[in-house]
Formats: C-alpha cells, sequence, structure tokens
C-alpha cells in the first residue's frame, strides 16, 4: 500500500498537469464569459504542451546542445545525457498554433461584441433569440 | 530538474491559473494571464526545454498579453463571472 502511494506522490507533475487541465476545461465549459473560455482555452493548450515537454525530461541530463560539436574531430554522443529534443520541437510548433488560434478567437470576440454590446453568453443567446 | 523549484513554481502555476479564471475583472484576468505564461516559461527552463521557454517567453508571454488587452480595450472590462 505505502508503495502505491509512493508512486502517486513521485509522478506528482502529471497530478498537477491534470488539474491544469481539469481548470481550463472547467473554465471553457461553465463560464459565461467569452474571454474567461478563451483564458480556459489556453490553459488547457499549455498542459498539454507541459505533459509533452516532461516527457523528454530525464535524470541528470543536459540541455539537448552538443558540447564540442565544432572544431574537433568525430566522437562518439551518448544520447543518455542529452535531454530528447523531439518534445520540444514538436511543442514549439504547439506554441504558435496556440498564439494563432488566440488571435482568430478574440478577433471573433470582438466581432460578438460589435454586433451584441456585450461578452456575455447568456445576454448574447437572449438577444439572438429576441431578434 | 531540482523537484523542490519544480514543485513550487507549479503550485504557482496553478495558482495562477485560478486566478486568472476566477477574477472578476478582464485586465486583471489578463495580467493574471501573463503572469501565468510566464511562470511556464520558468518551468520550461527548469525542465531544460531552452527553446521552448524563449518561444514562450515572447510569444506567450509577450503578444498573447498584448492580444488579450487589445481585445479588453476594443470591448469591455466587465464580467459577470
Amino acid at each position: 500500500m505505502s508503495d502505491f502511494f509512493s508512486h502517486l506522490v513521485a509522478r506528482y507533475n502529471y497530478w498537477i498537469y491534470i488539474t491544469l487541465m481539469m481548470i481550463g476545461l472547467y473554465a471553457m465549459i461553465a463560464k459565461n464569459n467569452l474571454v474567461k473560455k478563451i483564458i480556459g482555452m489556453n490553459i488547457f493548450q499549455t498542459a498539454i504542451i507541459l505533459f509533452y515537454i516532461s516527457i523528454g525530461a530525464k535524470k541528470g541530463a543536459t540541455i539537448p546542445i552538443i558540447s564540442h560539436g565544432s572544431g574537433h574531430e568525430a566522437h562518439v554522443v551518448k544520447a543518455a545525457d542529452y535531454i530528447n529534443p523531439l518534445p520540444h520541437v514538436l511543442m514549439l510548433t504547439a506554441i504558435v498554433v496556440a498564439v494563432a488560434t488566440l488571435g482568430v478567437a478574440l478577433a471573433l470576440a470582438v466581432q460578438v461584441y460589435r454586433q451584441y454590446k456585450t461578452l456575455e453568453e447568456d445576454e448574447i443567446l437572449q438577444k439572438i433569440r429576441e431578434s | 530538474m531540482i523537484w523542490q523549484l519544480d514543485l513550487l513554481v507549479l503550485t504557482l502555476v496553478v495558482l495562477c491559473g485560478i486566478g486568472a479564471i476566477m477574477v472578476r475583472d478582464l485586465l486583471g484576468a489578463a495580467i493574471l494571464f501573463s503572469a501565468y505564461s510566464f511562470l511556464m516559461c520558468l518551468l520550461w527552463s527548469i525542465m531544460g526545454a531552452v527553446d521552448v521557454a524563449f518561444t514562450e517567453a515572447s510569444v506567450g508571454a509577450g503578444v498573447s498579453t498584448v492580444f488579450f488587452i487589445a481585445a479588453v480595450f476594443h470591448t469591455t472590462r466587465r464580467t459577470k463571472d
């Protein structure tokens, strides 16, 4: 039993990522304001990016830049000495996509405000029903 | 990776995330989200992903905060929840 709990505690970062993801999901579903929903979407995205980056991390490894890369003769590179850079590259793309999504979402929210003079979802739905 | 520092920054990230969706002022929410992004950048330098940390500091904490503040400036600060 204590073995099981030490397992749970040793993976504390995954629990916190799930917490962040649920905060984002809650904001996307339950919040009434459009900008709050967009903030929730961003928190959700960063939680997933955090999970992927933490997969690539290693104990006792250094950042993925080869030491003695140029000006030396050929030598063997030990992959265990470097953090895995593949998730970093993938998540770099994901961050840029997240900012593009944020820009489009905020532009749509500004247009919705110009049309209906409010950012609250229930008031927008009421005005749509009235018209 | 120093796990004490990692846990401290992760706690601050969760607090900033909860604050960003709970505060009843959209400008305050934008600033808290900027703090969230900057703490996330710190977390990535702790994990050794320096390229991702650079991108997050410029794009996440910089550009998206400007987007949020511009959107709040063009609409309203008022929010019900």
